[in-house]
């Protein structure tokens, strides 16, 4: 599994998983609001402080930030050539006070507590017509076949290499999802036949 | 819905992430690196049909959005989506919707190139309408700004459209009952 | 399009064979209600498949060929409770009957590990760790051995061997079926041999050679 989540006991993990993603909805809602600059980089500093704070180590940080660097990078220029550079620090700042936010949220949550946490929370669907179990299930199906499916890929690019189509997205796509297809009707069968009844 | 819309939402949910571990192409002319993704949004709804293809990329994003590195470059987190690329992303649940309710309303096959064309509606058109707007506001551009920035994606996303119509078109070929209803 | 099929199974160990398209997996797919019959019925201990079908499919348990299209949870535990979860079991009891098959299988280090590291034999082993809690009394098998390696194939072997259940298995691995009772061959959508393993087996191979 792809679980990003460092374990530990600081108060940030120890924090219930609904309450850690409703904090940074608001909070990432609230920080458009804000204007100053001062202010931003202000967020940006708390927010890193709270990565020793839950005792993760600066790295990690630093690895929230280095996937969007590119992106980073280049509105950072972009804005410090059309509209100065303390909007370019502004719009930087704020985002990578996000991607940081963001990140303490993902590093001191086990996805599947995310999970759970969403799942009680599901019951609420059942007001707008949608049965939580499907929900639920369509959730751990996803997760259990992500990596399948890169694998499978993987597999096919394999394949495909011998004759030289490996680079081809047509030639490594269509096998990919025709296997993905064939799966699928397995799967249900299995999934039938554990009881689940719809 | 069934269970096998329901693994057919999960599947392809799935696939959009494992496209995201295709190495980015630069097409030479332009220099823009493009990620194979969006074209999970496109495979899904032309052949998962307008529900599932629509429910998929939602599980898709909700997926994204509680930490799952699933997006190109192993990122994901809350935070992408208040960032500059967050309208694009949001936007292709609606866009895979799109892309099938035009392919389910068309009276028997879609053609090749009018797949190309519905593909295109949803996987470009209905992505830089929302997600353009929202580069704007995250990043502090007018939207003219905005559109100029994005536009050196535009030739990718159509060559992706291309790819997809075809892939969608290699499939069908091999799986002729493929439906789009449950 | 199987037809005619006029048979009654009681004995413990069956084993069903045929070459790809004969029609054994269409069989073993109308035993537990996955498929239904278009003339006929199929019934179990009483049960039709037509009308039973959540009682049956509590009562017939059913192992597929590829291990990875049967594990639907990412984590080992979660997937094992999946099944009992459906059932309605409490709580207390899926986690004690987690614990159980998980020892009896040798999984119990993986528990909380993602189901997507374990070996093709372990994943085997945990489809049918899924299917056994809930208490079934058949298990049904389409071909268990059929994707996996010589030593997961004989773990997956000593697995079924072991069974208290009355186990049902379309196989091509007639190395499994020596020690069953009776042995069904397919051919053609039709049933050209009903005997003893030996008996059968011998006359599919016959079959086999004559095309």
């Amino acid at each position: 599994m792809f679980d990003l989540y460092r374990p530990g006991t600081s108060f940030l993990h120890r924090l219930p998983a609904g309450v850690k993603v409703l904090l940074l909805a608001v909070l990432g809602t609230l920080i458009f609001l804000v204007d100053d600059l001062a202010v931003i980089l202000g967020f940006l500093a708390a927010v890193l402080a709270l990565y020793p704070m839950a005792r993760l180590p600066m790295a990690s940080a630093w690895n929230q930030i280095r996937p969007a660097l590119w992106i980073l990078i280049a509105i950072l220029l972009a804005q410090g050539f059309i509209n100065g550079w303390e909007t370019g620090f502004f719009v930087t700042a704020r985002f990578a006070g996000l991607l940081l936010l963001a990140g303490l949220l993902t590093l001191t949550t086990r996805v599947s507590d995310m999970v759970d946490g969403m799942e009680r929370g599901f019951w609420i669907l059942k007001y707008v017509g949608i049965n939580p179990a499907k929900v639920s299930l369509a959730l751990s199906l996803a997760l259990r076949f992500i990596p399948v499916l890169a694998t499978i890929t993987a597999e096919v690019r394999e394949a495909q290499k011998v004759r030289g189509l490996n680079r081809s997205i047509i030639a490594v796509a269509i096998p990919v999802v025709i296997r993905t297809l064939r799966m699928s009707d397995e799967i249900a069968e299995a999934i039938e036949t554990r009881g689940y009844s719809h | 819905m069934n269970t096998k819309d329901i693994v057919y939402i999960a599947l392809f949910a799935a696939l959009t992430a494992a496209l995201g571990l295709f190495p980015p192409l630069t097409l030479p002319a332009v220099g823009v690196p493009i990620t194979a993704q969006s074209m999970g949004v496109m495979l899904a709804g032309a052949l998962a049909g307008s529900k599932r293809g629509g429910l998929a990329l939602l599980l898709f994003v909700v997926l994204v959005a509680i930490g799952m590195p699933l997006l190109a470059g192993g990122r994901g987190g809350f935070g992408m989506f208040l960032g500059p690329s967050g309208g694009f992303i949001l936007s292709w649940p609606i866009a895979a919707f799109l892309i099938g309710w035009l392919i389910e309303r068309h009276k028997g096959e879609t053609p090749l190139v009018l797949s190309m064309v519905y593909i295109a509606i949803g996987g470009v058109g209905v992505v830089y309408l929302i997600g353009v707007p929202w580069l704007a506001f995250a990043a502090e551009l007018t939207l003219t700004q905005a559109i100029t920035g994005s536009a050196g994606f535009i030739p990718g996303d159509l060559v992706k459209v291309v790819l997809a119509a075809l892939i969608t078109r290699g499939v069908r070929k091999a799986y002729p009952d493929l439906g789009t209803r449950s | 399009m199987l037809d005619n099929i006029n048979l009654t199974l009681s004995e413990r160990r069956i084993g069903i064979i045929g070459s790809n398209g004969s029609g054994k997996s269409t069989f073993a797919r109308l035993l537990n209600g996955l498929l239904l019959p278009s003339e006929g019925t199929v019934t179990i201990d009483g049960l039709n498949t037509r009308k039973d079908g959540k009682k049956i499919r509590q009562k017939v348990g059913f192992v597929f060929q590829n291990p990875d299209n049967q594990i639907v949870f990412p984590i080992v535990e979660e997937d094992i409770a999946f099944g009992m979860k459906n059932l309605g079991m409490d709580k207390a009891i899926i986690e004690q009957k987690t614990t159980e098959v998980l020892g009896r299988y040798d999984l119990l280090d993986h528990r909380t590990h993602p189901s997507h590291f374990l070996s093709g034999g372990q994943k085997q082993l945990l489809a049918i760790s899924g299917v056994l809690v809930m208490e079934p009394k058949y298990i049904l098998f389409d071909e268990p051995t059929t994707l996996l390696d010589l030593r997961n194939k004989l773990r997956v072997a000593k697995a079924i061997a072991d069974l208290d259940q009355t186990a049902i298995v379309v196989t091509h691995d007639l190395d499994l079926l020596a020690d069953f009772d009776r042995v069904i061959a397919f051919g053609d959508n039709q049933i050209i041999a009903d005997d003893t393993p030996a008996v059968a087996i011998k006359s599919y191979v016959e079959a086999m050679t004559d095309v």
